[in-house]
């Protein structure tokens, strides 16, 4: 499985509680789809650096790098690559 | 003409652009924009209120995020003699739905990312007379883009209210289910304002965060307090991505953060992980529900130069108390005295004084009291009562206090089951009956248990129909389609069958004695 597709599988499962898998595309804003709250990213977060094996400090947790699966697949990437 | 004292809310805008039109009004999302650009903005939008059918008095419905559209609409729908609700982004559309046509909105003022719930609705919502949309407009003839409303600036003349007249509707949880519009005038809003600026020692030279939403009225009165003094609000989105509003506080020097506990307690374990430090903040504010004991000095490192203040309120009268930051040692779970200008006092549930240390239901009297709840004379009745000069109205919180020798308050209890999460207000009756509409649920009780962040979590016990194929998840999946976000039960429990009382009622008590 790609990392986007673990990444979505992940917020399927555990924000949207749901298994259909076209609620949402890649790009879309977890913010504007009102799919994740304030205390959601923190979840997603753990969750990011527990699956790729990376570290996200503090700084790193901004809409550019948590606001959509495309978002955090780059992130991942980028992380990897620098390790 | 402007007058030199403001009484209309949006009077503030005007003397404080007039005053200081080229300073940064609102920084939204790191956008500054100045009180000139927000005093145009507002006034042609108005002019297209008004071309669109809006009289005087008229409901203009904002459902929308913390954006510059937002901030620009509130001022419009004022400057156009309307009354404005906001209504969180969060909201769905059965709720969305019931808003519009319980508030009987004019005009529905919203965003393009917001159309999959409210486009559906358009058709059926025969009092609205226009939508205006930001961002992306859906393809429709009827919707007005919001660019476009703020270019086409027809000069037409505007509705003047008189202070009396309403100016919001502010739409909160009631434990009958159905939310409710509290009515509150320009005269109550701007002295509320007023009230709280002085006690929080603000001046124009504040930087006021708002992470809250402008649809919570503890999120739209640093806007309405910000203009009024001609201060600057760093407006937010939310607080969904800590780093981002930390970095923004830092680069805007923000001098007020205003937040709820589950806030301060994301923030505090961010801290844990890496420390924060903003020696900029001179005040930090809470409310909503109260905050831990141990949260004052373990924030002391994050805002070393910040007077903290304890405060408690509900809509109806926007706030009732706040402690004095200095004392908030002295007073370990005091949220204070009543706000300047207003009285607060006791009684037993027969209406005589009671003796400090013992409990009571609080009374609050002041010009800040709503004027009812909007076409509810009902609830008004059971909320404001007769006071002690001939046609006043007091407001009865219904909520029980004690008061310490001094005149100190502490808060002992609710009287009615409404959840406080997320600082957030939750009806059970409303969360049960979204779920009444899940078909395969037979029966469903939701109640508050506590949690460390949250403040309390919601638990919904659930007995499913025979044969039904609901899981939990499956469960919470439908709740979402349902409920704002923070209404959906963190828990669910299937269960065989609920605990009854004698009379055959739901016994709540029982459920929660299980665990």
């Amino acid at each position: 499985m790609s990392i986007g597709a673990k990444v979505r599988s992940y917020i399927q499962e555990n924000f949207l509680f749901s298994e259909d898998t076209g609620a949402f595309a890649d790009s879309d804003s977890f913010l504007e789809q009102g799919i994740i709250d304030s205390t959601g990213v923190l979840e997603l977060v753990f969750f990011v650096e527990e699956q790729f094996g990376i570290k996200v400090a503090d700084r790193e947790m901004i809409p550019e790098n948590f606001d959509s699966v495309a978002n955090i697949a780059r992130f991942i990437q980028n992380k990897q690559a620098a390790q | 003409m402007i007058a030199q004292t403001p009484h209309l809310l949006q009077d503030t805008l005007l003397l404080s652009a007039a005053r200081l039109g080229a300073k940064t009004a609102v920084v939204v999302e790191g956008q500054a924009y100045t009180y000139d650009e927000l005093r145009q903005a507002a006034r042609s939008l108005a002019g297209t209120l008004v071309q669109h059918g809006l009289q005087r008095g008229d409901r203009v419905a904002i459902y929308m995020d913390n954006t510059w559209p937002c901030v620009v609409s509130i001022y419009a729908t004022l400057m156009a003699g309307g009354v404005f609700l906001v209504v969180n982004p969060q909201t769905k559309a059965d709720k969305l739905e019931f808003v519009l046509d319980d508030s009987d909105a004019r005009i529905l003022i919203t965003d393009g990312h917001l159309s999959a719930v409210f486009l559906p609705l358009l058709p059926r919502l025969n009092k609205l007379s226009a939508t205006l949309c930001s961002g992306k407009v859906p393809e429709s003839n009827s919707i007005i883009a919001f660019e476009q409303a703020l270019k086409d600036s027809p000069a037409t003349a505007h509705h003047r209210a008189i202070p009396l007249d309403l100016a919001a509707l502010i739409y909160t949880s009631g434990s009958t289910g159905n939310p409710k519009g509290v009515m509150q005038t320009h005269q109550s809003m701007l002295f509320a304002a007023g009230s709280l600026t002085r006690y929080l020692r603000l001046s124009e030279n504040d930087r006021l965060l708002c992470v809250l939403p402008l649809a919570f009225d503890y999120g739209l009165y640093q806007l309405l307090m910000s203009v009024a003094l001609g201060a600057t609000l760093v407006l937010e989105r939310s607080f969904t991505f800590p780093a981002q509003v930390f970095a923004r506080m830092e680069e805007q020097n923000v001098t007020v953060f205003p937040g709820v506990p589950t806030i301060f307690a994301m923030l505090l374990s961010a801290h844990s992980r890496e420390p924060l430090c903003f020696p900029s903040v001179t005040r930090v504010t809470n409310t909503a529900a109260a905050l831990p004991d141990d949260f004052v000095a373990r924030m002391r490192p994050i805002f070393p130069n910040a007077l903290i203040y304890k405060m408690y309120g509900l809509t109806e009268c926007k706030r009732v108390s706040y402690l004095e930051p200095e004392l908030v040692e002295r007073k370990p779970g005091s949220v204070g005295k009543a706000i300047p200008g207003t009285e607060i006092y006791l009684l037993s549930a027969e209406g005589q004084p009671v003796a400090p240390g013992e409990t009571g239901i609080l009374y609050v009297r002041g010009p800040h009291v709503m004027a009812g709840y909007w076409k509810r004379p009902d609830l008004s009745a059971h909320m404001l009562k007769a006071g002690q000069l001939p046609g006043e109205r007091v407001l009865c919180t219904q909520d029980y206090f004690r008061m310490d020798e001094d005149g100190f308050l502490y808060f002992v209890g609710r009287n009615d089951d409404i959840i406080k999460t997320r600082g957030e207000k939750v009806s059970p009756a409303e969360v049960e009956n979204a779920m009444h509409g899940i078909a395969g649920i037979s029966q469903v009780a939701v109640v508050g248990i506590p949690d460390e962040l949250l403040g309390e979590a919601i638990r919904a016990y659930v007995v499913l129909e025979p044969n039904s194929e609901l899981t939990e998840k499956r469960i919470r999946a439908q709740c979402l389609t349902r409920l704002e976000n923070y209404m959906v039960p963190e828990e669910i429990s299937i269960c065989s069958a609920l605990p009854t009382t004698a009379t055959g009622k739901v016994s709540k008590r029982a459920l929660l004695e299980q665990n």
